[in-house]
């Protein structure tokens, strides 16, 4: 088992190098010049030469790559361009915000595809089922930012239910109340796509455990509907279920993005939007680079759960 | 929104004939005649945009800002700016079927050809082109097109360079699943034994056979990345104003979704349509494609 974990750690080294080198080329592919950014439009060509050789950007590019390297591993991610702030001291509390809606909406799938998919499956071909089923397909091709705004439009505007943007309201006490409220639709809105998908899967795992003899078998010898769902179906359907939960986790990451947009929520998204107008490259690099990271970790815990559940993959 | 490929079934044991596509089988499935009909029906609307919209999509009519749908003159009303959100929404079609369609086309060849590669070569170059892949994977799908996009000059050219490089891991991974099925079937075998240079038996043999079920992932990765193109257009880094575009006539509505929702509301619609009808398309083909479903 500790094998397991750390051959999959080890193995995260060489792709997050190929990560790093990635988000440097892209940052190099940049067109315009930092140091006319930084020095203005009326800096003379001494002045640049000079703030280039400060920075380090006349080192060939492998060399520049290294110290970068060097530096992000050790902690130190930067300045920000555009307000002059340690990137980090940006970066991590905007993070937190987005594991928070990330893991809400992650829930907000869950709940959904757990429970919707197994009474579709157990009532297959019913009408439930394909109501559910045609649902799925719609929610599967809503533009998430799209749906955003018509929440926003119904729940915020003409109801007047919930608010509109932002984190914490600006008159009221920033409590975990004021949090939660602002937190509704953003989460609706990340989850539904994932949940669509993970309501599919549940249903589709399920059926497909139903028709296995074992089952039949143990239908036949009597035992009761919720031993039989418990021991000998849900149990068989969990790990494609678990495997199609990670990978939306890794969805609901990239979808958090957007949502961030629409809602003005404080989190990475909104942060990479912003630094991305304002060609805040730093920002962008770093930001880049801690989503991917905390990508990769997902998909390394997904694949460790998977094998705590379906002993069948410890040797493989 | 899923990228995940659907499950291969097992490679054709016979090789590729045109005559297994069942087209029969597609033309009675009626959820993938309508969506063929209205994905027509939406390039015919983008293609013919100039002779069926009654305005050009920047013309502004500064007396008729926010006309609700209806309004004589204007079928589905007009935005902040007084323009023809019929006109808007017919000329929109044009950048958002493309940055759905071509991006898919592009990656789809490049990631067959390096999946096929990959997949029939084996050993270094297999371990070579999967692990460069592996990177790309790294990145949630969203993230790496905004990074590119955001990073580049914003255009058109860009979204579509951009949503290309996101897709290639994906078809480049089923396409080296696919491939290393085919593979190991006896005509391979036969083929090699006939003395086929390994160039003409991946052309004549592997390709057509392992094309199916890039074509049926290609195309529900069109409905998704109409959505993930819209999503870049909505954040400003696709088409520039004035240009009309699904996603950034979405971004424009959001600032006068109190006063105008329909500025809003109807891109988002054809979006959504546009999306679902290449997902029925993509599970009619699968149904027609594959020798082994649907026959019973």
């Amino acid at each position: 088992m500790g094998g397991f974990v750390g051959n999959r750690l080890l193995g995260v080294l060489p792709v997050m190098f190929g990560v790093a080198v990635v988000i440097f080329v892209l940052m190099h592919l940049a067109p315009g010049d930092v140091t006319s950014v930084l020095l203005g439009p009326q800096a003379t060509e001494a002045a640049k030469i000079e703030l280039r050789h400060a920075l380090g950007l006349d080192l060939p590019l492998p060399l520049q790559f290294g110290k970068w390297l060097l530096r992000t591993a050790s902690g130190d991610l930067g300045t920000s361009i555009a307000t002059q702030l340690p990137v980090a001291s940006l970066v991590f509390p905007r993070f937190l915000n987005t594991l928070l809606l990330t893991f809400s909406s992650l829930l907000l799938a869950i709940v959904i595809g757990y429970s919707v998919g197994l009474f579709a499956a157990l009532r297959a071909r019913s009408a439930f089922d394909r109501v559910t089923m045609s649902l799925t397909l719609i929610a599967g091709s809503t533009p998430p930012f799209w749906l955003g705004l018509i929440l926003v439009l119904l729940f915020a505007i003409r109801m007047r239910w919930l608010p509109v943007s932002g984190m914490v309201d600006m008159a009221g006490d920033g409590g975990a109340l004021d949090v939660l409220r602002h937190l509704v639709l953003p989460t609706i809105t990340t989850a539904l796509g994932p949940a669509a998908i993970i309501t599919r899967m549940v249903r589709s795992s399920v059926r497909e455990a139903l028709d296995r003899p074992h089952v039949r078998v143990a239908r036949a010898k009597g035992l009761r509907r919720s031993t039989l769902l418990r021991r000998h179906v849900i149990l068989n359907a969990l790990p494609a279920i678990m495997t199609i939960t990670g990978l939306q986790l890794g969805y609901l990451m990239g979808g958090a993005l957007l949502t961030e947009v629409v809602f003005a929520w404080p989190g990475l998204g909104a942060l990479l939007y912003d630094s991305i107008t304002a060609r805040d490259l730093p920002v962008v690099q770093a930001t880049a680079l801690l989503i991917a990271l905390s990508f990769v970790l997902v998909n390394i815990a997904v694949d460790f759960i998977n094998v705590l559940l379906d002993p069948r993959l410890r040797d493989a | 929104m899923d990228a995940t490929p659907t499950t291969l079934t097992a490679p054709p044991t016979r090789p590729f004939r045109l005559r297994h596509w069942r087209l029969a089988a597609f033309a009675r499935d009626r959820g993938a005649v309508l969506a063929t009909l209205v994905l027509l029906a939406v390039a015919a609307g983008a293609l013919f945009a100039p002779w069926l919209a009654g305005h050009r999509p920047d013309e502004a009519d500064n007396l008729l800002r926010f006309a609700p749908p209806g309004t004589p003159g204007y079928l589905l009303g007009t935005d902040q700016q007084g323009r023809d959100m019929v006109a808007r929404l017919l000329w929109g079609g044009r950048v958002s079927l493309l940055v759905g369609v071509v991006p898919t086309l592009c990656a789809s060849a490049i990631g067959l050809a390096l999946g096929m590669l990959a997949g029939y070569a084996r050993g270094f170059v297999d371990q070579i082109v999967m692990r460069s892949l592996d990177v790309l994977f790294a990145f949630p799908m969203v993230l790496l097109a905004i990074a590119i996009a955001g990073v580049l000059t914003p255009g058109v050219g860009t979204e579509i360079v951009s949503i290309t490089i996101v897709l290639i891991p994906y078809v480049g991974r089923l396409a080296r699943t696919a491939t290393l099925g085919v593979v190991s079937m006896p005509y391979i075998e036969a083929a090699r034994a006939a003395g086929g240079s390994p160039l003409s038996i991946v052309l004549r043999y592997v390709l057509p056979n392992v094309f199916s079920p890039i074509i049926v992932y290609a195309t529900t990765l069109m409905g998704l990345m109409i959505v993930v193109g819209s999503g870049l257009s909505f954040l400003g880094l696709g088409v520039q104003p004035p240009t009309a575009d699904w996603g950034a006539m979405v971004a424009d509505g959001r600032i006068v979704l109190r006063r105008a929702p329909h500025v809003t509301v109807l891109p988002g619609l054809l979006i959504l349509v546009a999306s679902l009808a290449f997902n029925f398309l993509g599970d009619g083909l699968r149904d027609a494609l594959d020798p082994r479903t649907g026959r019973r």
